[in-house]
């Protein structure tokens, strides 16, 4: 094989044309010259030379690489018939491009977040530990650290594994400085060894030491890489010099690498700055068994496994347990690696989506099978004149293997691309996913594309070519005549193929329909207060520059005023977190009249800081007894309200006006006032059992303003910042958005996908019902005389009609039934994405049969009332 | 009678026609007809070069780099491609011919050469 030869051939072929015309006029010259006349000369030379065309023909076939050739051939050939039904070639082009498309975008996903390994040196070997109670097995085992436990489990473990510990959402002021205004940061409080423990380096300065992690140290920060790059332009020289956290001056000591992102089921991914956590928490705090505080991450040393590690811990935590038996206190450890737990959330989530993307090739492919033999019905007359003159089956195979090549190839390149945009899409839809940063198009994953480029080329173009059989030459040479066999052969595999294509649709549907039922009742579900025209924004008050609490409490009473008195403000109240905004913070307390509990118990309440404005504010109603007074402030804030169900939790039959509740979080005795409504802190979550205390005292430096008005109450964001710039400029504002807003971001996870496999249903039940609609069509044409006849002798319209329906509908109603039944079997693997949501609700079943069986029958009403339509005359004229 | 000899030089020239032609070559560049026509005169016209098999054979020879070839005028100042022995077509012809004439003794000898022309001396 000489590929500089193959690809000259055509040049050296103008060469030896050139060379045998130069032999024949020599030999004519001497043929002359023996004494021939001209005729005779030329014609005793073409005699002695033979053919030319033979010749050159050898010559270029000896320079051809026949394989290579033969393949051209095959593909020329496919692009000249696809180019001569353009519609069929778009149809299955565009049809390919989705599933490919899909398929691409979902795999990249889950490999660049579920597969790729951890950023970090050696990451196989990276665990997080947490705690859970060995007695309560329901709820997710995976709990945050105390710093106390921390303690003990690192110097048992010494040996075993290196342990760091962190605490990921923490938050800062940055202070106004250089032109710049004040923001609050996402921060993380680190033990000095956390960087070490993943194994990754600063881009520059140095990482902490154990001297800085200690309560005298010298404050030190390190910045996070996207965070140098915003606030300080990338500037080298911020190391060694002072911002300003909270009003307080640290030292940047080192800045990491733009890809270094922290990511665990805790969040962290949106980490700014780092401090030490030694430096950072009260030193109480460092020492508690009960304030959860931190997540722990492991290096497992050579010989030493995770289990081996969490049970070697477990016997540990029990012993602590057993030494602080209180609230709160857990007696068990649990572990997971690094990878499992910063992308445990998602895992059902992606693998469902990449299954659903999976079922839409698989539909993709049988569509475009099935458009390969109704074409290849249609041109059955020349396959089998071709097969008759010789033409090898194998030859013919590969010619339809070509074919299907080539659409796959091009539907790939334009999933490719549409692979590429869904990317670019979902890295924006998605910003809070952990690892979604990694998302990106490798070269694994531009193979994967190309090997299901192969396989749907391979799958479609074998359906499609099983469908002959070499007995069937005469009869497509025949079937001019009335013989409708192979024709009713051949739809008979397209049927097949609808009938797995409508199941898989079925399937699509029903998985559809259950996450959009459960996305419609997440956002239908009751927050616990009016969630329109509502603005909330959040502020932390420094203690540097705010040390007495009278000086809180000052500030914040001011403020309210202030905002209460700007235009367009109906109502505005203070809280330390809103309805729907996460968790805040919870204590264990006990109610002082009653015994009391057995050691180690008490009922677990979410904890708010609320001022009196508040509750008519959000418009949580008051259900009993009063609401805080504006003097039951600092030394006078020991007064409560609780929620309702808090009330039937911690006061069974009783009225709890009156009552004294005990926070031993805190070491406080709290006077039950009255009773509010429930509200939810986040939207997916049942109602948790909550207390009220008064804002104004209590230890409160952070608030959420609460802003109700009449009408667009997001015009307001910008007057109330200002009002704060006004009072205090260095105090950033955070969190500025409405309760919807709110609302809407906690739901986006599960609305994305009800959307996404709801649009993957959708194309399916069009491509379905396409292919439907085709079959039927094609045999209606197919049995147009047979029609003609039956009309002819007798048939009522109304027969015909219900005749074809029934014919078409056949396959829908096979693949609804089988679809249901695969339904049924895979929707269990859901049911952890499913909200209030049953696996098998009735009627979501009941409404994916409803919209087949329509949509079905639309398809298959065309062509049938066509058959119905037939004018007898006509139809037998036509044959 | 023509086609006999053809059949009888096709069988002949199988193998050895790239040898003839690199010996033709050795006394000068030569385009395909002039070879043809050294080849036929040099053995009496007993060996009719078929073209069939002289411009793939060329074609080949080229290819293995034992002729080059380049564009000149014939003697009757038409446009030819002319053909050269290259210093590894020289190699090549030597081999070949040192294997042509053992192969030649050796059928000569199994033919009994010198029996046959001894028989015709009686």
């Amino acid at each position: 094989m000489n590929w500089r030869r193959f690809c000259r051939r055509r040049g050296a072929d103008v060469d030896l044309a050139q060379e045998i015309d130069l032999y024949l006029a020599e030999e004519i010259d001497e043929n002359i010259a023996r004494g021939m006349s001209s005729d005779e000369a030329r014609r005793q030379a073409y005699l002695k030379f033979g053919s030319p065309q033979r010749v050159r023909e050898s010559v270029w076939q000896q320079n051809t690489v026949t394989l290579i050739d033969s393949a051209w051939r095959d593909l020329k050939y496919a692009a000249r018939t696809l180019s001569r039904s353009p519609e069929f070639t778009l149809v299955a082009v565009l049809v390919m491009a989705l599933g490919i498309g899909a398929n691409i975008a979902l795999f990249t996903v889950v490999r660049c977040v579920l597969l790729n390994p951890l950023p970090y040196r050696d990451p196989s070997q990276l665990v997080s530990l947490f705690e859970h109670s060995r007695d309560q097995k329901e709820v997710n085992p995976y709990f945050p650290v105390a710093a106390g436990s921390f303690a003990i489990w690192q110097s048992s473990a010494a040996g075993a594994a290196k342990l760091a510990m962190v605490s990921p959402w923490q938050q800062y002021n940055v202070s106004a400085e250089g032109g710049k205004l004040p923001e609050q940061v996402d921060a993380a409080w680190c033990s000095w060894n956390f960087f070490p423990t993943l194994g990754v380096a600063p881009a520059m300065g140095r990482v902490f030491t154990a001297d800085d992690d200690r309560p005298g140290a010298e404050a030190a920060v390190i910045l996070s890489g996207s965070f140098w790059k915003r606030r300080y332009s990338g500037d080298p020289a911020v190391v060694g010099k002072k911002i300003w956290l909270d009003a307080k001056p640290y030292t940047v000591i080192g800045v990491m690498p733009s890809s270094f992102v922290y990511s665990s089921s805790f969040g962290g991914n949106t980490v700014q700055v780092w401090t030490a956590a030694g430096h950072e928490a009260p030193p109480w705090q460092m020492r508690t068994f009960r304030d959860h505080e931190f997540l722990v991450i492991a290096r497992l040393l050579p010989g030493t496994t995770l289990a081996g590690l969490v049970s070697q811990l477990g016997a540990a935590q029990k012993q602590i347990k057993a030494d602080h038996l209180a609230p709160g206190v857990h007696d068990a450890v649990s572990g997971r690696t690094m990878l499992d737990d910063s992308v445990q959330g998602y895992k059902t989530s992606l693998y469902a989506l990449l299954a659903a993307t999976g079922c839409l090739l698989l539909i993709a492919c049988l569509n475009v099978a099935s458009l390969l033999v109704a074409r290849s019905a249609a041109r059955s007359k020349e396959l089998a004149i071709r097969e008759a003159l010789g033409g090898g089956r194998v030859r013919l195979l590969v010619e339809r293997l070509t074919e299907s090549l080539l659409l796959s190839a091009a539907g790939g390149a334009l999933g490719l691309l549409l692979a590429w945009g869904a990317l670019a899409w979902l890295v924006r839809a998605r910003v809070t996913m952990n690892r979604v940063e990694t998302i990106h198009i490798d070269g694994v994953v531009v193979a994967a594309a190309v090997g299901a480029i192969l396989l749907c080329a391979l799958f479609s173009g074998l359906i499609a070519a099983a469908g002959r059989d070499g007995k069937q030459i005469l009869a497509s040479l025949q079937e001019s005549s009335r013989a409708h066999h192979t024709g009713r052969a051949r739809a008979g595999l397209r049927r097949v193929l609808l009938v797995l294509e409508v199941s898989l649709t079925v399937v699509l549907l029903v998985g559809a329909g259950l996450l959009l039922k459960s996305y419609e009742r997440l956002r239908n579900t009751d927050l616990g207060v009016p969630e329109d025209n509502v603005l909330t924004m959040h502020l932390s008050l420094p203690e540097a520059r705010y040390k007495e609490p009278v000086e809180q409490v000052a500030f914040l009473e001011r403020l309210i005023e202030r905002v209460r008195s700007l235009p367009g403000v109906q109502a505005a109240g203070l809280v330390t977190a809103a309805p729907g905004q996460g968790w805040g913070g919870d204590h264990m307390v006990s109610v002082v009249e009653h015994p009391p509990l057995p050691k180690g118990e008490g009922f677990g309440l979410m904890v708010r800081g609320a001022e009196p404005g508040y509750f008519a504010a959000i418009q949580i109603p008051l259900v009993h007894g009063r609401i805080f007074t504006s003097d039951e402030r600092l030394t006078r804030a020991h007064v409560a309200l609780i929620s309702q169900s808090a009330a039937q939790l911690c006061f069974p039959g009783e009225d709890p006006i009156g009552r004294h509740l005990n926070d031993s979080s805190v070491g406080e005795v709290y006077e039950v006032v009255g009773v509010v409504g429930d509200t939810r802190w986040s939207i997916s979550q049942p109602v948790h059992p909550t207390i009220y205390k008064p804002i104004y005292g209590n230890d409160y430096s952070v608030a959420t303003i609460v802003i109700r008005s009449a009408r667009n109450v997001e015009t307001l964001a910008m007057p109330v910042q200002k009002l704060i710039g006004e009072m205090d400029p260095d105090l950033p504002v955070s969190n500025v958005m409405t309760l919807r807003e709110t609302i809407g971001k906690s739901t986006i996870d599960s609305r994305f996908d009800s959307i996404l496999v709801l649009a993957f249903a959708m194309i399916a039940l069009l491509l379905a019902a396409v292919g439907l609609y085709g079959v039927l069509a094609y045999l209606v044409t197919q049995r147009t005389g047979e029609i003609g006849i039956r009309i002819a002798l007798g048939a009522q319209r109304e027969q015909v009609l219900r005749l074809m329906l029934l014919d078409g509908l056949r396959p829908a109603l096979l693949g609804l039934i089988l679809g249901l039944g695969a339904g049924a079997a895979v929707v269990r693997l859901i049911r952890s994405m499913l909200y209030e949501t049953e696996p098998l609700d009735p009627a979501v079943f009941f409404s994916v049969t409803a919209t087949l069986l329509l949509v079905a029958g639309l398809a298959c009403l065309v062509p049938a009332l066509r058959a119905a339509k037939l004018d007898p005359v006509q139809a037998l004229k036509t044959k | 009678m023509t086609a006999k000899k053809n059949v009888s030089n096709a069988e002949m020239l199988k193998g050895t026609l790239d040898m003839m032609i690199l010996r033709t070559l050795l006394t000068g560049d030569a385009h395909g007809h002039t070879i043809a026509k050294v080849i036929e005169r040099t053995s009496e016209d007993v060996l009719e070069v078929e073209q069939g098999s002289l411009y793939p054979a060329l074609h080949r020879l080229e290819d293995r780099g034992w002729v080059s070839s380049h564009w000149g005028a014939s003697e009757n100042n038409r446009k030819a491609k002319f053909y050269r022995l290259t210093a590894a077509g020289r190699r090549q012809l030597i081999q070949e011919t040192n294997r042509w004439r053992q192969m030649a003794r050796a059928i000569g000898l199994v033919m009994g050469e010198k029996k046959l022309v001894n028989e015709g001396e009686q």
